[in-house]
């Protein structure tokens, strides 16, 4: 077929625009400026506590979030993320209790996680519940649950070793960074290279086309939301054991703060196009901002509100942009 | 300088540039729409007709130069401002509310109401419409459970709800019908007596010089004639638009293959609850076979059934010998077979990716290495297909959805070879597609049938299957009455047997 035909025309390469490429880097450029602004307002900033600090707070977040690209890539919302998180937390605390262990506990939490994901995953295709429904029933179902093991109050863990997940360090920094790091490369690498991160972006795109393509659709979406409960386990056992108690409502608002740090980054809320990096950017945005209160001691109540208007000024500024050429 | 109403020219474009990022889709183009003229614009794909439909509708803003609506430049222009000022536009991808009935869709934006509270009378309004033209479409039927051409239809009918007296149709005809094409043109004929400029894109030449007043030629973004559509015939047009000479628009027709003993596909008696009823037919290695019918005659219906994305409820499928009814579309991939869809946003490309990744979405299987794809084998393959199907501009990391019409189709082709299929399943395959593309595809079509694909085609033009297939099959009220050989019968046999049935008086055969 090669020879068949022969070309009149050269290869042309689109170069974007600077406004295009402000656009599209809009939530690194935010968190450069965020990060010179605090590094010039507050000595204690480029400290090595606070930055090491702030890593370790955010690494939960951050895997939610991180996997939390995938779903909103695939066309999904995920509601249940914290309330999977707590679940997955008590659960692992109950058992380390239960049979004073410390490993088999924590590596409960996310095989915990990938059964409550899967969960979600088909009930949003075999019943055809849309995701935002399903996840929001399924996390009231899981918060409920929790409260239920925990009698109501937390489940304080006295087992040895428990916390080293949460807070031990090696050379300085956190287990849980580390952790932290290797999933969010390993997301990374999945979306970029694999096939099944191809057929993420296919089935948010265009789920038709997908499906008439080969994709398998419906396994790719249980698989998304599988990977979701992965995560959630993952962050619920780094969350449980820096804390040392189960807390049914430890992880409440969390599914939130991922989705925003997601959109924030410039992933599309419509599906087919985002990337992981860019939800990590949206995370420490966000928990710089929050960072800048604490340091610069700004009334804390008004956090949220700028929170609230960057974002919208991220997502009004893309939009703006798919509207008018 | 005030001219007097008479001579107010309804729409001119002076001196206009528009860029995408390093593509110029409009390169200095003036073009003036006289009052009441039917004024086409022909040109390759790419050539920036769409751009410039969309200039006047107020889509895009130019980079440069001047839109005159009525003598006086515009100032804050977009798709509102457009419609007041009695601007429509038929897009050439269609842009409907899928759940919305099709009167709905008619009157979007247009609606009576008082006090804002709808008024009734609705479907009355647009059977009267509707009459005038003569499509004769269900005004409750939803918009999303329509086939392609009756959602043109509807499109036509919403641009004359609006009174417009411009209206920009971009490939309104692209899914029609010889005869509803004929209905079209009649339209755009009484609605230009009436003074309505019509400014009509099309890749359909022959209507073009039927129809037209007046035609613009445009390549490459640049204007490169405007001539009376009584000067000029179909070859002048055709060079003037490839900037060379096409001698002849089909290929020769391949050889039959011999017999083989087991088809590639064998489909007999298949049923369906979309309107499939009793087809049966089959395909062998080397061979083209198309499938004639008119519109709503189950042709699309039945691909899509066999194909393995609506259900089966009678009869079987055999892929190579073995019983494949009902299996999912992935099945049916892997076992060679490849539907090349009609409607190449609802079901054929993820707009939003790029090239590469939906030439390689059919295939990634085949180039990856343990579940990770190597990104090497990718760009080769999307780089030569690309090429061999003359995407334009041949850049495969930009997301499909910035191609122009024409290229996006070129764009589900190449998918569909990429996943090496025996069967080639082409439903409408040159949808939107320019003279000279056409034949890189019909030459294509020639091409994979001598190397041992099967084709099954289907065509709103007809013409495509009598000069391509070794045998049609004549398909009506989702039944296969016939079959023929192309090389030896006509079109207007085909068509007189195909309306006679659809009438319900089949001729004693
Ligand atoms: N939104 C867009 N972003 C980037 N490039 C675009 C966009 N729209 C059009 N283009 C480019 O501008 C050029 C002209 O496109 P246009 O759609 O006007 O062509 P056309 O003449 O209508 O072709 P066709 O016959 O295939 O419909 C093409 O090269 C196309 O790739
Ligand atoms: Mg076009």
């Amino acid at each position: 077929m090669k020879q068949l035909f022969n070309n009149r025309v050269p290869a042309a390469r689109t170069r974007p625009s600077i406004r295009q490429v402000t656009i599209e880097y809009a939530v690194l450029i935010l968190l450069g400026v965020v990060i010179v602004a605090l590094a010039i307002l507050s000595p204690s900033f480029f400290t090595f506590g606070n930055l090491v600090n702030i890593l370790s707070q955010n690494a939960p977040l951050v895997i939610i979030a991180a996997t939390g690209t995938f779903v909103i890539i695939s066309g999904n919302f995920d509601l249940s993320t914290g309330a999977m998180y707590s679940l997955a937390g008590v659960l692992a605390a109950s058992i380390s209790m239960a049979f004073d262990t410390v490993w088999p506990a924590l590596l409960a939490a996310p095989v915990i996680g990938i059964l409550l994901g899967t969960f979600n995953g088909l009930v949003i295709t075999r019943l055809r519940v849309h995701s935002f429904l399903a996840t929001l029933a399924s996390s009231m179902i899981f918060t409920t649950i929790a409260v239920l093991i925990t009698g109501g109050s937390l489940i304080t863990v006295t087992t040895e070793g428990f916390s080293a997940l949460g807070r031990e360090r090696i050379g300085g920094i956190f287990i849980s960074v580390f952790v932290m790091i290797a999933v969010v490369a390993a997301l990374w690498f999945v979306l970029r290279r694999s096939v099944f991160g191809r057929h993420v972006f296919a089935v948010g795109g265009n789920p038709e086309a997908a499906e008439m393509s080969g994709v398998r659709v419906i396994r790719v979406r249980v698989a998304v939301m599988a990977l979701s409960g992965l995560a959630a386990g993952i962050a619920g056992a780094i969350g449980v054991s820096r804390i040392a108690s189960g807390q049914p409502l430890a992880g409440t608002g969390m599914e939130l703060q991922a989705i925003a740090a997601v959109i924030l980054g410039g992933t599309s809320i419509y599906g087919g196009v985002g990337a992981v990096w860019r939800s990590v950017a949206g995370v420490f945005l966000i928990a710089l901002i929050g960072n800048g209160f604490d340091l610069l001691s700004l009334n804390p109540q008004l956090k949220d509100l700028v929170t609230g208007f960057i974002i919208l000024a991220a997502v009004g500024l893309a939009a703006a942009d798919r509207v008018r050429r | 300088m005030s001219n007097s109403d008479a001579d107010r020219l309804p729409v001119e474009l002076s001196h206009i540039s528009k860029r995408f990022g390093a593509t110029q889709a409009l390169d200095d183009v003036s073009v003036t729409i006289r009052p009441g003229q039917v004024h086409s614009i022909v040109g390759e794909n790419g050539a920036g007709k769409s751009t410039l439909g969309k200039i006047i509708a107020g889509v895009y803003s130019p980079d440069d130069g001047d839109l005159l609506i009525d003598g006086d430049p515009v100032r804050h222009w977009n798709p509102g401002t457009a419609q007041t000022a009695g601007i429509a536009m038929i897009a050439q991808e269609l842009a409907l509310v899928p759940d919305l009935t099709v009167a709905e869709n008619v009157y979007l934006g247009a609606e009576r109401h008082r006090l804002g509270f709808l008024k009734r009378g609705l479907n009355e309004r647009f059977a009267a419409l509707d009459a005038e033209v003569g499509f004769g479409l269900n005004p409750r039927a939803l918009v999303r459970d329509l086939r392609i051409a009756d959602q043109q239809k509807t499109e036509i009918l919403r641009s004359l709800a609006r009174n417009a007296n411009v209206i920009v149709m971009d490939e309104p005809t692209s899914s029609l019908t010889a005869h509803e094409m004929g209905q079209l043109e009649t339209l755009m004929r009484s609605l230009s007596e009436r003074g309505c400029s019509i400014i009509y894109v099309s890749h359909f030449l022959d209507s073009v010089l039927r129809v037209s007043d007046t035609v613009t030629v445009m390549r490459d973004g640049r204007h490169i004639m405007t001539v009376p559509a009584e000067d000029v015939g179909k070859r002048d047009l055709v060079t003037a638009m490839l900037g060379r000479e096409l001698d002849q628009a089909f290929p020769d027709r391949t050889e039959a293959p011999e017999p083989g003993d087991v088809p590639l596909l064998k489909v007999s008696n298949l049923a369906t609850d979309t309107g499939v009823k009793d087809m049966s037919f089959e395909v062998h290695r080397g061979e083209i076979v198309g499938l004639l019918g008119l519109v709503g005659s189950g042709r699309s219906e039945c691909l899509r059934a066999l194909i393995g994305v609506d259900a089966i409820t009678g009869g079987t499928v055999e892929v190579k010998g073995f019983d494949r009814t009902g299996a999912p579309p992935h099945r049916m991939i892997s076992e060679g077979v490849f539907l090349v869809p009609e409607d190449r946003h609802k079901d054929g490309l993820v707009l939003e990716r790029s090239v590469r990744e939906n030439i390689a979405l059919s295939s990634l299987a085949a180039r990856a290495t343990s579940g990770i794809v190597r990104t090497s084998a990718e760009i080769g393959t999307a780089r030569e297909l690309a090429d061999s199907l003359e995407i334009r501009p041949l850049d495969i990391e930009r997301p499909v959805g910035q191609f122009s019409g024409g290229n996006q189709q070129k764009a589900l082709l190449a998918k569909a070879l990429a996943a090496k299929p025996d069967l080639v399943i082409l439903d409408e395959p040159t949808r939107g597609v320019d003279v000279g593309a056409k034949r890189t595809i019909y030459d294509l079509i020639s091409r994979l049938a001598a190397d041992g694909y099967g084709v099954l085609l289907i065509s709103s033009e007809h013409e495509e299957i009598m000069e391509l297939a070794h045998r049609a099959y004549l398909v009506a009220g989702g039944r296969t009455i016939d079959h023929i050989e192309p090389s030896e019968s006509t079109m207007e046999n085909v068509l007189f047997r195909l309306f006679h049935v659809a009438s319900g008086e089949e001729p004693a055969a």
